[in-house]
């Protein structure tokens, strides 16, 4: 699996050469920077650690500082691993390269995207969980459109089972999103154009793995 | 909007100005493009606009009305779609609203537009 980190700018879209409106992700994504390269030998298995970003020295704990200084490079705000990072790159891949968004993708991939989904707040069931709700206000409902229902048995078992679905805190989650292809790739400015939504608010952080 | 998006969206600044400037209240001749198997044909769409929504941004459209037989018929085109061919601009209306929508409760002399001289 090869990928890179990069940052969600914004949604636009581009006409397909048949004329379809394709609605897009503008992703500014890279240049990572490779912080360190994992082997059989060491590890255990192969991987690549990229890093992206800026952040201050000062805000850098000091084992992390260590750690991008072994790689050369000044520390990074975000950090992702990828497990056999593309075939092609197999033993080429070196402390402290820089890697693009051309080197990784080519237009028409199909990609996989993983944000931090829009925190939400505390909400209901409805929102949460897409239960249907009651679906009428007469019949004896007087506040209890959005309801959950019932939660379970009485005497028996006496007690909520684990995991029942329930309001609470939504959103702010990792979430992945499978199968986005490539719509275009502009190099000069890191800049790559990814058909369909990406979890997370501009500015958040994107990872696009193939 | 985002400085970059503009940027993005600016490829299409060429085809934009490519049209002549038509805002709602003007009769247009719309060119459109139309696929059947492997032919392509031309087939011209004359109305009135009655709004353009989404300016400068690659989604821009715009809605043409008409009545034919009777029946009014609204379609509404993609600006920057290479579907459309080309778009004249038949008469200059004079109206004071962006979004003629009043249009679509009127018929016949009601439904006439000022033209601007």
């Amino acid at each position: 699996m090869s990928g890179i980190i990069g940052k969600k700018i914004g949604m636009t879209s581009v006409y397909s050469a048949t004329g379809k409106n394709i609605p897009c992700t503008v992703i500014e994504a890279g240049p990572c920077v490779v912080t360190q390269v994992k082997n059989d030998e060491t590890d255990g298995y192969t991987a690549v650690q990229l890093g992206y970003g800026e952040r201050k020295e000062k805000n850098t704990p000091k084992a992390l500082q260590g750690h991008f200084k072994k790689a050369g490079t000044t520390p990074k705000k975000e950090v992702a691993e990828f497990r056999d990072f593309r075939v092609e790159f197999e033993g080429c891949v070196q402390l402290g390269q820089e890697i693009k968004v051309g080197d990784v993708f080519v237009e028409g991939d199909f990609v996989d995207a993983i944000g931090t989904s829009k925190g939400k707040g505390f909400q209901g069931v409805v929102k949460r969980h897409g239960f249907g709700g009651v679906g009428q206000r007469t019949h004896g409902q007087h506040n209890r459109e959005r309801a959950p229902g019932s939660i379970g048995g009485a005497s028996f078992p006496a007690r909520v089972f684990k995991g029942m679905r329930m309001a609470g805190r939504t959103g702010g989650n990792r979430v992945k999103v499978i199968n986005l292809q490539v719509v275009k790739i502009i190099p000069e400015k890191n800049l790559v154009l990814i058909s369909g939504s990406v979890p997370g608010a501009n500015n958040s952080t994107v990872i696009l793995e193939k | 909007m985002n400085d970059i998006i503009k940027s993005i969206e600016a490829e299409n600044s060429e085809r934009r100005n490519s049209f002549p400037s038509f805002k709602a209240g003007d009769t247009v001749n719309v060119h459109v493009k139309i696929t059947e198997g492997n032919k392509e044909r031309i087939q011209q769409f004359q109305g009135t606009v009655i709004q353009r929504r989404h300016p400068n941004s690659n989604g821009e459209t715009f809605t043409v009305r008409k009545v034919s037989n009777g029946i009014g018929i609204e379609r509404i085109f993609p600006l920057l779609s290479p579907s459309v061919e080309k778009v004249e601009v038949i008469r200059k209306g004079k109206v004071r609203r962006a979004r003629l929508y009043y249009l679509r409760g009127r018929q016949g002399k009601a439904a006439r537009i000022k033209e601007k001289l």
